[in-house]
């Protein structure tokens, strides 16, 4: 099964909706909850990387099958400079506006990471950046 | 600890999730940042927190957080509520601030996850 999801820039009171319809339909098909967690915790991380950091939004590509999910978050640019040093916790780049808004500690990556079993992050400046999350969903 | 009697503790006020409300939660943890809350495993958790936005929610929902205490005086919006009410997160207005509602909750015996 194969969903699309549009993800608007900027728009904090959105973000997250793509993530949670994911949620729903793991929960329909009865994925184990630890699973449903780690793995919705990692796609609403990409999710509000794209409405923090990217310019013109982006999407999100879920493909489900019995045994795994795959999530692609991807946006427009403006790409990562320096991925080794994104996925540093405490790396960031967020403007005063995504702190107010609880964002900006240079954790989203490195918990991406903790709550993905494959995790991909391409990333260049002059394109954008596409962040692959592969969570197998048989416990 | 059952939500209601935290309420009280607090001298709060439950604003969404009322007939949830009978409900324990073991763990507190206080946070204003989100990605804080997000790298929570542990399940029965209560979040103290003064930051009050519609993403305050959307974390909680994603985090699976079962009940979450906007501290200092902070008035929950429309919008917040709406959500909550649709995910099931427990919202509690509290006039205290966020030290004081941990202490508080603390010295009851609602435990600190680390
Ligand atoms: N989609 C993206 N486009 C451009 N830059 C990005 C993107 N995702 C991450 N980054 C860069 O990587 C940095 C680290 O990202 P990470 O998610 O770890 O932290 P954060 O978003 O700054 O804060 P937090 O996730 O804790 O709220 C960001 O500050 C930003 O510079
Ligand atoms: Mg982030």
């Amino acid at each position: 099964m194969k969903f699309e999801f549009d993800i608007v820039d900027g728009d904090f009171a959105k973000a997250g909706t793509a993530s949670s319809q994911v949620k729903h339909l793991l929960k329909q098909l009865n994925v184990d909850t630890k699973i449903i967690k780690k793995t919705t915790v990692a796609i609403y991380e990409a999710e509000v990387n794209v409405v923090a950091h990217a310019i013109g939004g982006g999407k999100l590509l879920a493909d489900i099958n019995l045994e795994r999910i795959v999530v692609e978050v991807v946006d427009e640019g403006p790409g990562i400079e320096d991925i080794a040093r994104a996925m540093e916790v405490g790396f960031s780049t967020a403007s005063p506006q995504v702190i107010s808004m609880g964002f900006g500690a240079g954790m989203g990556l490195p918990n991406m990471r903790k709550n993905s079993d494959e995790l991909e992050v391409i990333s260049d400046v002059s394109g954008g950046t596409r962040v692959v999350i592969t969570n197998y969903l048989v416990a | 600890m059952k939500i209601t009697e935290i309420t009280t503790l607090l001298g709060g006020h439950i604003v969404c999730g009322k007939a949830r409300a009978y409900i324990s939660v073991q763990y507190g943890f206080a946070a204003d940042l989100l990605s804080d809350i997000l790298t929570l495993e542990t399940e029965g958790i209560l979040v103290i927190t003064g930051l009050c936005t519609l993403q305050t929610i959307r974390t909680a929902e994603m985090a699976e957080i079962d009940c979450v205490v906007i501290a200092r005086g902070k008035k929950v919006s429309p919008a917040m509520k709406d959500l909550a009410d649709r995910t099931g997160v427990i919202l509690i207005e509290a006039d205290c601030s966020v030290f004081k509602a941990s202490g508080i909750l603390y010295a009851s015996g609602l435990q600190p996850i680390y």
